[in-house]
């Protein structure tokens, strides 16, 4: 028995990095908005990630949760995230306030491959709070406007109170190089003035796409993929070209715990973003 | 690989000179069963045992152990439950155990805690003899090439060790007159014998290269439901199944709040709150879902990624499961040689 040393050799990727609450405030009565940054400088502006990849949050005391990074790298040095108070590190989070500390970790997941999505047309579809990960992926390429083509969003909410970054979107809507429709499922308030229905009653007003070079992206609550994946279908956009992000238990992040297993794959890693062709081929996944 | 002889008389002796270079660990009698346990009396050894109640995956990724210890301070690395230990008396299947673990904790993310208790511990592996749950031959588990620091297999009268690594040659460094390098024709005769009498010893067997493929033609078989049914969702196969390693991560925090720890515990995929999300939605409520999700894992999953199951044939889901759901039995069902009488009690115990 040799070598008394027991330092470790390797990085602990379990080990939280502290973070600052930049900046918080409700995007709805339940769902609040989070800029964060990582309190080492460098670690702050190393943190690299991809549209659609995602961190682990931690609060002491309270536990660890995983959640989508809502802003794009091509803004680096603050990440933003929009969480739902519905448990016990939420709840948590929403204790909190601006200039606390917090832990996180990552990023996690493969992420959208923005790279094979270039000089392609986007075709983003987002409800409640599916914008999470998908505001991301949309900031990206409209802050890299001329690597794609054609970028449209279709975007819905159950009621008018309950919308998300409303204000961010209503502003988007004057851009005249993204093609947005907004829909609620029902106005209680008298005052919307956009479309009413849900979701996919907006892909008629959609222009007509060229469906071999679109890439389609969904992610909202769990009935709405079947149906957003019909129409996507209907359009006749391939399967490896349609991409959801899903949600799963994760504990560790890393492809460990076990949590977010499906089939011979870890969501942590080969996920959280799949194509429609994954699902039709994996079991379980939506 | 160096293989040398060790008189039986001479083994004791040989632990107890080991013993002073760090923690013991072998199978000692629990009950009617037996149990890894740190030893502190070598008489308690027991040689000739079957498998343990649990696993030796509990000296790497231990039951429940503290990842950080938490402060004012921040997050601080806690390995407090890692010493040097020696591992006496693991069997072939177990040893390909932690090899399926080490694969599985080095991929993608090395995991520290595990890696470096793996680091911290020799193994000296032991051969042993099947009994009636065992089913080693059909994983190819029985035999074991690598894995280990020292190997000694059991020929009544001696032993032959196989010297592993470098570490191993060491502990034989400590007192090599007890060790006989120059081994008979007779004494290889013998070996021989008893590698075809062992191979005989394994009653039966099943034939996992066919697993794959009927975990997904049976995927929506009737077979699940009625399992599903019978299972008590009690987690007990995960417990003792020396490759499942699933964990959960949950803060603790002491009185005053200021201090804490974090502390990594033991999972079961078949427990209902294990792919619970935040919110309530819960992605495998049904029973049936879990255990095809454990039998996915075991039988199909680890063949078609790494081309080997992540069953070991140790028996210990047999010798434990309350109710009969096993790797025997599944793959059993899965093969079509159930008998009747079988699923007859299963749908019994459903009408129930």
């Amino acid at each position: 028995m040799n070598g008394e040393n027991k330092q470790l050799t390797i990085s602990n990727p379990f080990l939280p990095e502290p973070a600052r609450i930049v900046r918080t405030y409700y995007l709805t009565e339940d769902v609040k908005f989070f800029q964060v940054r990582v309190v080492d400088m460098d670690k702050a502006l190393s943190f690299k990630y991809c549209p659609g990849q995602f961190a682990m949050i931690s609060v002491v005391g309270a536990g660890e949760a995983p959640f989508s990074i809502s802003s794009t790298p091509s803004r680096p040095g603050l990440l933003e995230f929009c969480i739902r108070k519905v448990g016990g590190v939420t709840n948590a989070l929403f204790r909190m306030k601006e200039n606390d500390l917090i832990g996180i970790r990552g990023p996690y997941g493969n992420g959208f491959p923005v790279e094979r999505m270039r000089d392609k047309d986007i075709l983003i579809v987002v409800g409640g709070l599916g914008t999470a990960p998908l505001r991301s992926v949309l900031l990206y390429c409209l802050d890299n406007r001329d690597q794609f083509r054609r970028v449209s969003l279709l975007h819905g909410a159950k009621r008018p109170s309950e919308m998300i970054f409303r204000e961010e979107f209503f502003a988007l809507k004057e851009r005249e190089d993204l093609e947005c429709h907004l829909a609620v499922d029902g106005d209680d308030t008298g005052t919307w003035t956009e479309n009413i229905g849900v979701v996919t009653t907006l892909f008629p007003k959609l222009k007509e796409i060229d469906p071999s070079s679109t890439y389609a992206l969904v992610c909202g609550p769990p009935v709405m993929y079947k149906f957003v994946i019909k129409e996507f279908v209907k359009l006749n956009i391939p399967k490896d070209q349609i991409l959801m992000t899903l949600e799963r238990r994760m504990k560790c992040g890393v492809g460990k715990c076990g949590h977010c297993a499906i089939d011979y794959i870890y969501t942590c890693l080969d996920g959280p973003v799949f194509t429609y062709w994954d699902v039709i081929h994996m079991r379980e996944l939506i | 690989m160096r293989i040398i002889k060790l008189k039986k008389d001479n083994l004791f002796p040989f632990l107890e000179i080991i013993s002073e270079e760090a923690d013991l660990w072998a199978p000692v009698k629990k009950g009617d069963k037996h149990a890894f346990t740190i030893i502190d009396d070598l008489s308690k050894i027991e040689l000739e045992t079957t498998r343990t109640i649990i696993p030796p995956k509990k000296i790497f990724t231990p039951p429940t152990f503290s990842m950080f210890s938490i402060s004012d301070k921040g997050y601080k690395e806690d390995f407090s439950h890692i010493t040097k230990k020696i591992l006496f008396g693991i069997h072939p299947c177990d040893i390909h155990g932690l090899l399926t673990l080490d694969s599985f904790f080095k991929q993608a993310y090395l995991d520290p805690y595990y890696l470096e208790a793996r680091k911290n511990t020799l193994i000296l592996g032991l051969s042993c003899w099947p009994d009636e749950y065992c089913f080693a031959k059909s994983t190819h588990t029985h035999v074991i090439e690598e894995g280990f620091d020292l190997f000694f297999t059991d020929l009544k009268d001696f032993f032959l060790v196989w010297i592993g690594s470098s570490q191993g040659d060491d502990l034989i460094r400590l007192k090599p007159e007890l060790f006989d390098e120059g081994l008979k024709d007779q004494d290889i005769q013998t070996y021989i014998n008893w590698q075809a009498e062992r191979d005989n010893a394994y009653k039966w067997n099943i034939k996992f290269i066919a697993l794959p493929d009927l975990m997904e033609l049976k995927y929506r078989d009737p077979l699940w439901e009625k399992l599903g049914d019978a299972c008590l969702a009690c987690g007990s196969c995960s417990n003792v199944c020396p490759t499942c390693n699933c964990y959960n991560i949950m803060d603790k925090q002491f009185l005053g709040g200021k201090d804490g720890k974090i502390i990594r515990h033991w999972d079961a995929c078949t427990l209902e709150e294990y792919s619970e999300v935040a919110g309530g939605e819960n992605f495998r409520k049904k029973r049936s879902d879990r255990l095809k999700l454990w039998y996915t894992h075991k039988l199909q999953a680890y063949i078609s990624k790494y081309g080997k199951p992540s069953c070991v044939g140790c028996g210990r889901c047999i010798a434990t499961c309350p109710v009969d759901i096993n790797v025997r039995t599944v793959g059993q069902a899965l093969l079509g040689e159930k008998p009747d009488a079988f699923w007859a009690r299963f749908n019994k115990e459903v009408t129930k």
